[in-house]
């Protein structure tokens, strides 16, 4: 496990700024609550109003007015993408920072398989991913009680792990270009998670387009479902997680054999 | 110069002797093609264990190609090489354990300070290495609580020198190891090495500085343009028929065949000449002569003649 432990020492720095910077927004919000809830009465109309865009983050199914609906919307966006972006950003400099960093001769002429390096490198990178999504939870929860109201167990759990398994797809995925790249790594790496994003958006706002659900990991995390039917849609969920392995089999498979520069 | 390489001489570790030796590392062939580009091109080269080796050649020639195939770092287009009898692809965790390796450009990952990281290395042996590194470290004056990115390229070199000996490895492949450091440190770390070789260690020395190669190796190979041009002990790539002559006096060289690289001065001229010894001295007997010196051309000069002539030998 050395190489776990460097790692995660190598990233703490950037780990400790995203999860800080997610969980105090996600507290912003959840603090928002009491006083989104007194003016519900105006702004749902308004919400309601603003055509496809009430489709694209779900509002028009999503009640504003309670602390779920609320939740799945605001906090999911904060999560959603502040997670995807951390997902991605890590798993895509995973491999490719070696070479980019020129380490690779260093760390690679040391008696340990390439194999043995991707794995401890992946053990890291979720690693970080669960700390930080247990961090994010705890502090969601602790102020959703400071704020008095009751806690909506079942569907925040539900969120909190669509998302954790959308950040496990998305660096996944990433980790799989990172054993390709040796330069411009995080510019692909926000912009595969960025696309996702959008993708779902577009899957929200056009019925033609709803197919695009089964590509991107939001079409599981989409808060609007999950309260709705109270569980995850296990068949997107399935297709997501044939992604993550052939994204870690990508990764095994072509850094074994690269030639490090 | 060349009395310095006389003296010194006497104290080079001898080539191993006896049948059964075992070779540090024995090349087959080995090709390396980055897309269509070539990088080394049937490249065949024994080490013997114990052995002081030099190899020699312009930047760019295929001499960190040659070691990165080696360690594993790329893998080679055809051909095979062993290191101590074991495969360079299939066995290669169990070579690098044995090995030490010196970049020829020492980089490592920021933040870290120079004890972390000569921890981790060891770590990644998993070995306990403290006293060997805290003997290095005092040797080569490092430094150890200073953070790597503050070090200076000489400094970032010490580090990785001992990253590369801490595991006290049975063999060192160096890639120019002595770019950066000043020249007493360039002292100390040979003298390190020729006591590493005394131990037993196989060194494997690729350098462009070839007073480096003349001084501390038995054997030396060339590469050029990816090809090995000549591969022998030091002394006889030293002695071509080619000599360094050196005149202080005129003489009117007329029609001398093979004569090279002559350089005239206020004082007389000097030449590589590698013709017929009783024409030479018939011209020489014409001119009027103070002092004269015939001589074993250096290294340096064998080596700008493999390279001027194109390798064809």
């Amino acid at each position: 496990m050395t190489i776990v432990k460097h790692e995660l020492k190598q990233g703490l720095v950037s780990f400790a700024i995203w999860t800080a910077s997610i969980t105090l927004l996600m507290m912003v919000c959840v603090f928002l609550f009491p006083e989104i809830k007194g003016e519900m009465d105006t702004m749902g109309d308004i919400f309601a109003s603003m055509g496809s865009f009430t489709a694209a983050f779900g509002m028009d199914r999503l009640n504003f007015g309670t602390l779920v609906g609320f939740y799945a919307i605001e906090c999911g966006n904060v999560i959603g993408l502040g997670g995807a972006f951390f997902a991605s950003l890590i798993g895509i400099s995973s491999l490719s920072k070696e070479e980019k960093g020129r380490t690779a001769e260093f760390l690679l002429t040391h008696p340990v398989s390439r194999t043995h390096i991707i794995s401890e490198k992946l053990i890291s990178v979720l690693l970080q991913i669960i700390v930080m999504n247990v961090v994010i939870l705890a502090f969601s929860l602790g102020s959703m009680a400071a704020i008095g109201e009751a806690i909506p167990w079942k569907e925040v759990l539900l969120l909190h792990l669509a998302y954790f398994l959308l950040q496990v797809e998305l660096a996944s995925i990433c980790f799989g270009f990172s054993a390709f790249l040796r330069r411009g790594s995080i510019g692909v790496g926000l912009g595969i998670a960025a696309m996702m994003y959008f993708l779902n958006l577009i899957a929200n706002m056009t019925e033609s387009m709803e197919f695009l659900k089964f590509i991107t990991p939001f079409g599981y995390c989409d808060g609007a479902d999950i309260v709705d039917s109270g569980k995850l849609d296990m068949t997107l969920i399935a297709i997501g997680i044939l992604f993550t392995f052939a994204g870690i089999f990508t990764a095994f498979s072509k850094y074994r054999r690269k030639d490090i520069q | 110069m060349n009395a310095k390489f006389f003296t010194l001489s006497d104290e080079k570790p001898m080539p191993p002797k006896g049948e059964n030796r075992m070779d540090a590392i024995k090349i087959n062939n080995l090709t390396k093609y980055y897309g269509k580009v070539c990088g080394i091109d049937n490249v065949a080269l024994t080490v013997s264990k114990g052995e002081f080796f030099g190899f020699i050649g312009p930047n760019g020639a295929g001499k960190s190609t040659t070691i990165r195939t080696l360690l594993g770092l790329i893998r080679p287009t055809s051909g095979s090489a062993s290191v101590f009898d074991m495969d360079i692809i299939n066995d290669k965790e169990k070579i690098l354990a044995l090995v030490g390796y010196l970049p020829s450009e020492a980089l490592f990952y920021p933040g870290m300070r120079v004890r972390e990281l000569i921890k981790f290395s060891a770590d990644l042996r998993k070995k306990n290495c403290q006293a060997a590194a805290a003997r290095l470290c005092e040797r080569l004056q490092l430094d150890t609580s200073r953070k790597v990115e503050d070090l200076s390229f000489g400094n970032r070199k010490k580090a990785a020198i001992i990253c590369a000996l801490q595991h006290e490895p049975d063999l060192l492949i160096l890639d120019e190891p002595t770019s950066g450091l000043d020249p007493l440190m360039q002292k100390e770390f040979f003298d390190i090495l020729r006591e590493r070789n005394k131990a037993g260690a196989t060194i494997f020395l690729s350098s462009h500085i070839l007073s480096e190669i003349q001084q501390n190796c038995s054997r030396a190979a060339i590469i050029r343009e990816g090809r090995i041009i000549a591969c022998d002990s030091v002394e006889a790539l030293s002695k071509t028929n080619a000599k360094r002559v050196n005149i202080q006096g005129t003489v009117d060289l007329g029609h001398l065949c093979g004569v090279r690289d002559l350089q005239k001065s206020d004082m007389g001229m000097n030449f590589l000449y590698s013709g017929d010894m009783n024409t030479l001295l018939s011209t020489l007997s014409t001119g009027d002569i103070q002092d004269l010196s015939i001589a074993e051309p250096d290294l340096e000069e064998i080596f700008l003649h493999y390279y001027e002539d194109g390798g064809a030998k």
